[in-house]
């Protein structure tokens, strides 16, 4: 079908501000939506609250409203712009409520505006948990059982019925608030208790557990001739019980065989089609219990996604930008793979890696929070990272999160753990459970002891065990003795250099030992090779220049010749650092385009604008540090780097890319330094007759290593660190 | 991991790859494919159309869920070499009887790991499906390649001779349980050419209400419509089509007797009894993602494929048969039909195994006419029990 000629005028929802649960991801999905349909020639109307975003600059879309995301604004804008559609989908929780409402209310009858992408009914049966429940029991699919509850007593009741442990679902709170697992009868009082306090309703919903089973998450994509194709399957690493947000999770899934995977694959085409998302995106998720393969279907959302994001930056398929094409008529086969050029987007991507996004948490921001990980998500950020195989990605993903590792284990993580809390650490799940994890492993543990504390299938673990085989043996050798052999197979397990500088005790100050361990392979000629995320498994060429790094026998980096440069992005989102910068790489992009040299950026954070394969020319999803930015620059040779634009995640690598020859273009390192050391912006500010705190200063010294002349100052004082957000 | 690199792919054009043995240990030779499925390795390693094939698995980490009893698709591991990047060291599913490793030394499969299975794909892409030779004892790439030169070439092999049944037998099983409703009563017979079926075929059939009688591939017309088949069916297999040009000939015989479904191999021997051409393609289409639209309808459905030869669709123009299914990647044929006669046939594999189910409705499609045939030629049907075989069947005898 060719696209709808009804349609002028198409008004897009964003997301608003950027809270847990709903962050830049939405900033990505509406910047794509909106550039495929102006493409397409509609008139496009945004609004969002949050300025911070690529899709609110003014050139964007046709009119740009930075307004409250409340339903009698979006009337008002109705009102004054008169779409006749409205796309719902790529703007989160937020918009998909937003736009239920404007039905609700008669406000879309009244100007006459359909909701295009998904109907009201789907949205509600998606998202009402009671609707939804029947909806999937109707189609012969199995939900966890439970119950609704108004006291305690009810609670109990249900509990007697289902056994220990139950979810606590309160009704009607925003994104799993107040909710809890309980093991016991003492702890259902107490969950119960909470959540009807919490619920405006005065109700619970208790829930069988599912904790411990396998998670999996299907990306669908439905088109108005009810062709449904599979984007990406996602694993959770961490079993049911961690909220996929902050979860590690891996794509594809990889501990299924093709007849489980079918019928997960089954299962989520009849779901789509029973809810009723005619076109465009859902994320469908199920448990899988380990022993028997008994499937449960979790939930479903009826819209772009997080995970969506990922499964768009894990395959090479835009699932935002198809899906707004599938919004106003196209179906699937009509529409082209941007990568292979050649083919429809009516297919399933095949990837011959693999994926690993690692949640990034702030809890030494909040000391006050709770870090057990559980059914509401805590982390604000991530990290994705590409590797041939899981060994490879995990160990990148884990040097891309900016918190001082550089892998798996060996980088002085080691120093944070607490033998004494082996146990509780396994059996609770926190940010830290991965270090314990290797602990455990480490100190002698079998896979399967491991994996009867944390559920996290043996398959994982057995390949977080290899990797410390690898190191020991590694331990074995220092930097002039290392086999080449073994070298080889340390990068091709994904060892950074900075983890093999300290297996192989190499000696030295700051980055210098993993300068040497980079010298050491490039003389043995061990230096890493870029492939193509091409959406086909290499079954057909890619057009688009989307690389990681990966220790192959082939490089098809194949880098132009124009003038280009380097940005470098910002990383994964964390309090302080967020997708100001994102916005602030992509329109370095779009400045360096217009001036016709070549863009280059490189960033690790699949929720972003700037790791779209659409936004710079040649695009590297590697992590941010300093060995595989110099891998980009030996492959590129860019007649510079830029460092502004990233926050504080470049400014870091700055000093270090300089001595090792690269050149920064703009403010040079030593001045950003200056700016950013305190001691040397104290020193400057003295130097130009005036005081850092308006009266001679102490030193600041690193905290617990010095006293504060308290006496010269008056408090309270505020402290700060260096390089600091 | 651990050990060294310890085996070899050589290519006839000179290229090698270096890679770390995990099945059997020897030398084979063969012509090297690559498979895009993400799932389902033990289903391609024993689908016996890769006879003479090496298979190269993109997916880069396999092994994970080791190998079962129920995702066979015929009795062993059939490919002449198995290619991947990385091998699990350990099995994790509820459902593993052993590990891969051990289960291709049993069955005497090489096969190596660590191979840059991408690089080899792309080659492949670029070059073309061709002969190799791995090897875990001649490690000298000089020798080697000398030995994939001197492999003799695919489409001078009859592979389907190696594979088929040597004698009749029923098959009596459809999915196992817990993988779908138990099969109805059989209420049609079907007999079908053995090339080198995979279970999944036979499976389905049963699962869709049929008896099912399997016969070697050089089965004559006669004996087979002596069984009184209510249709007949033309199985996947390896190799090239026209190496079982007799076969084709025994098609033809029978056009017109009963409906005919073929599939793969057996939709291009399909072809070439009604006067069609065949090709070989580049490298194939070998994966779980293939887009085939229906001409009559417009649907995709995402399909399972696995071939290099294919029917040229422009030998069948102005004929009796016309396309009904396209690939939308490449715009080749996937589906036939013949404009009078019961006779279809389709590239894809509409039983998975492995793969989407997308097409697996064509089995009850296929019994659907089975059954309109018979209603309306019940009478014939009778009357031809007493008949000689090999003569025009009630079409025919209908038509004439």
């Amino acid at each position: 079908m060719p696209r709808r000629t009804d349609l002028h005028t198409i008004l897009i929802i964003g997301s608003g501000p950027i809270v847990i649960g709903q962050a830049c991801e939405f900033d990505y999905s509406g910047t794509q939506a909106v550039k495929a349909l102006k493409e397409e020639g509609y008139r496009v109307i945004l609004v969002n609250s949050n300025p911070a975003t690529i899709m609110t600059d003014p050139e964007l879309a046709d009119r740009t409203y930075v307004e409250p995301l409340v339903a009698p604004v979006i009337e008002q804008i109705i009102a004054r712009e008169r779409p006749e559609a409205i796309l719902p989908t790529v703007g989160g929780q937020t918009a998909l409520n937003l736009a239920i409402e404007l039905a609700d209310s008669g406000v879309l009858e009244r100007y006459g505006v359909s909701l295009i992408g998904a109907r009201p009914e789907a949205i509600r049966i998606a998202e009402d948990r009671r609707l939804f429940r029947e909806t999937i029991v109707s189609i012969g699919l199995e939900v966890p059982r439970s119950g609704l509850a108004g006291s305690v007593e009810e609670a109990r009741r249900i509990a007697r019925d289902l056994g220990f442990p139950l979810i606590i679902r309160p009704s009607f709170t925003l994104g799993g608030s107040g909710g809890g697992i309980a093991y016991n009868a003492e702890e259902l009082g107490e969950t119960v208790r909470r959540g009807l306090d919490l619920s405006p309703v005065h109700q619970v919903l208790v829930e069988q557990s599912v904790l411990g089973w396998k998670e999996f998450e299907l990306e669908v994509m439905r088109d108005l001739a009810d062709n449904v194709v599979v984007i990406c399957s996602i694993e959770n690493m961490d079993p049911m019980g961690v909220h996929t947000g902050d979860s590690i999770t891996v794509a594809p899934a990889l501990t299924l065989t093709d007849r489980e995977y079918q019928r997960l694959r089954d299962m989520a085409i009849r779901i789509i089609r029973a809810v009723g998302v005619e076109t465009g995106g859902s994320n469908i998720q199920f448990a899988v219990h380990p022993e028997t393969g008994r499937v449960m279907v979790i939930e479903m959302n009826p819209r772009v996604s997080r995970s969506s994001a990922l499964a768009s930056k894990a395959t090479g398929f835009p699932i935002a930008k198809i899906a707004a094409k599938l919004a106003v008529g196209y179906t699937l086969d009509e529409l082209p793979n941007d990568i292979t050029r050649e083919t429809p987007a009516c297919f399933e991507p095949t990837i011959d890696y693999v994926v690993v996004k690692v949640p990034r948490w702030n809890f030494e921001k909040l000391p006050n929070a709770d870090p057990t990980l559980g059914t509401q998500m805590k982390s604000i950020g991530e990290a994705m990272a590409i590797g041939r195989t899981f060994q490879e990605a995990l160990q990148k993903a884990l040097r891309s999160m900016e918190d001082g590792r550089a892998g798996f284990g060996a980088d002085g993580s080691e120093e944070r753990i607490d033998p004494e809390q082996l146990r509780v650490r396994l059996s609770i799940p926190t940010p830290e459970r991965l270090l314990y994890v290797r602990y455990a492993l480490q100190s002698g543990w079998s896979v399967d002891a491991v994996a009867g504390l944390t559920h996290i299938d043996p398959w994982f673990l057995a390949q977080l065990d290899e990797l410390i085989d690898l190191e020991g043996r590694l331990r074995a050798f220092n930097l002039e003795n290392v086999p080449p052999r073994l070298l080889r197979e340390a990068k091709r397990a994904g060892f950074s250099d900075r983890q093999l500088a300290r297996l192989l005790a190499v000696p030295g100050q700051g980055a210098q030992p993993s300068l040497d361990v980079r010298r050491r392979r490039l003389e043995l000629g061990i230096r890493a090779v870029y492939n193509r995320v091409d959406t086909c498994g290499a079954e057909f060429e890619a057009y688009t220049p989307y690389l990681y790094s990966t220790y192959e026998t082939s490089c098809e980096a194949s880098p132009g010749r124009r003038r280009k440069v380097m940005i470098l992005g910002s990383g994964p989102n964390r309090i302080g650092q967020g997708i100001e910068f994102d916005y602030c790489c992509c329109h370095a992009a779009l400045a360096l385009r217009e001036l016709g040299i070549e863009s280059i950026m490189v960033n690790c954070n699949p929720e972003t604008v700037s790791t779209d394969y659409d936004t710079a020319d040649r695009l590297y999803f590697e992590p941010l540090t300093l060995e595989d930015v110099l891998n980009i620059v030996d492959v590129e040779q860019p007649e510079g780097v830029m460092i502004q634009f990233g926050g504080q995640t470049p400014l870091k690598l700055a000093l270090d890319l300089e001595a090792a020859g690269v050149r920064i273009l703009g403010t040079s390192p030593r001045s950003v330094d200056l700016a950013e050391d305190r001691q040397l912006f104290g020193a400057l500010l003295r130097q130009l007759g005036q005081s850092l705190f308006g009266r001679d200063a102490a030193d600041v010294k690193p905290f617990g290593q010095g006293r504060l002349g308290r006496d010269a100052v008056a408090w309270p004082q505020p402290t700060r660190s260096d390089l600091s957000l | 991991m651990g050990g060294r690199l310890d085996a070899l792919l050589a290519l006839e054009d000179g290229t090698v790859f270096t890679g770390r043995s995990f099945g059997a240990r020897g030398e084979r030779v063969g012509e090297v494919v690559f498979n895009t499925s993400l799932s389902g390795y033990q289903e391609v390693l024993t689908d016996p159309s890769y006879r003479g094939q090496m298979v190269a698995m993109t997916a880069p980490q396999i092994g994970n869920t080791g190998v079962n009893d129920e995702d066979m698709e015929s009795g062993r591991p059939q490919v002449e070499a198995f290619l991947v990047r990385q091998v699990s060291p350990l099995v994790s599913s509820w459902r593993a009887r052993k590990d891969l490793g051990q289960f291709l030394r049993e069955h005497g499969i090489v096969a190596l790991s660590d191979v840059d299975t991408r690089a080899l794909t792309r080659h492949v892409r670029a070059f073309g499906a061709m002969k190799a030779a791995v090897s875990t004892d001649d490690l000298s790439p000089e020798s080697l390649i000398a030995k994939a030169r001197a492999a003799p070439d695919i489409s001078t092999r009859n592979l389907v001779r190696e594979v088929s049944c040597q004698a009749p037998f029923e098959w009596t099983a459809g999915l196992s349980a817990g993988w779908g409703e138990p099969p109805p009563p059989a209420q049609r017979h079907i007999v079908v050419f053995d090339c080198g079926v995979k279970r999944s075929i036979l499976c389905q059939l049963v699962q869709s209400g049929s008896r099912v009688t399997v016969v070697p591939w050089n089965t004559p017309a006669a004996e087979v419509t002596a069984l009184c088949p209510d249709g007949i069916l033309l199985s996947n297999g390896p190799g090239d089509p026209a190496s079982v040009a007799e076969l084709a000939e025994t098609v033809r015989e029978l056009l017109g007797w009963c409906p005919i479904l073929g599939i793969c191999l057996g939709h291009q021997l399909l072809g070439l009894a009604l006067g069609a051409r065949t090709f070989k393609l580049r490298f194939g289409h070998h994966g779980g993602n293939q887009p085939v639209k229906d001409l009559a309808t417009g649907h995709v459905d995402i399909t399972a494929q696995n071939h290099n030869y294919a029917i040229d669709a422009g030998s069948l123009s102005g004929g009796d048969v016309r396309v009904t299914h396209i690939n939308l990647n490449d715009r080749t044929v996937e589906g036939i039909q013949h404009r009078q006669l019961p006779v279809l046939g389709v590239q894809y594999h509409p039983e998975a195994g492995p793969g989407p189910h997308d097409a697996l409705g064509l089995f009850a499609g296929f019994c659907r006419l089975v059954d309109e045939w018979k209603q309306e030629h019940r009478v014939q049907v009778a009357r031809l029990t007493a008949r000689t075989p090999g003569k025009p069947g009630p079409a025919a005898e209908r038509e004439g």
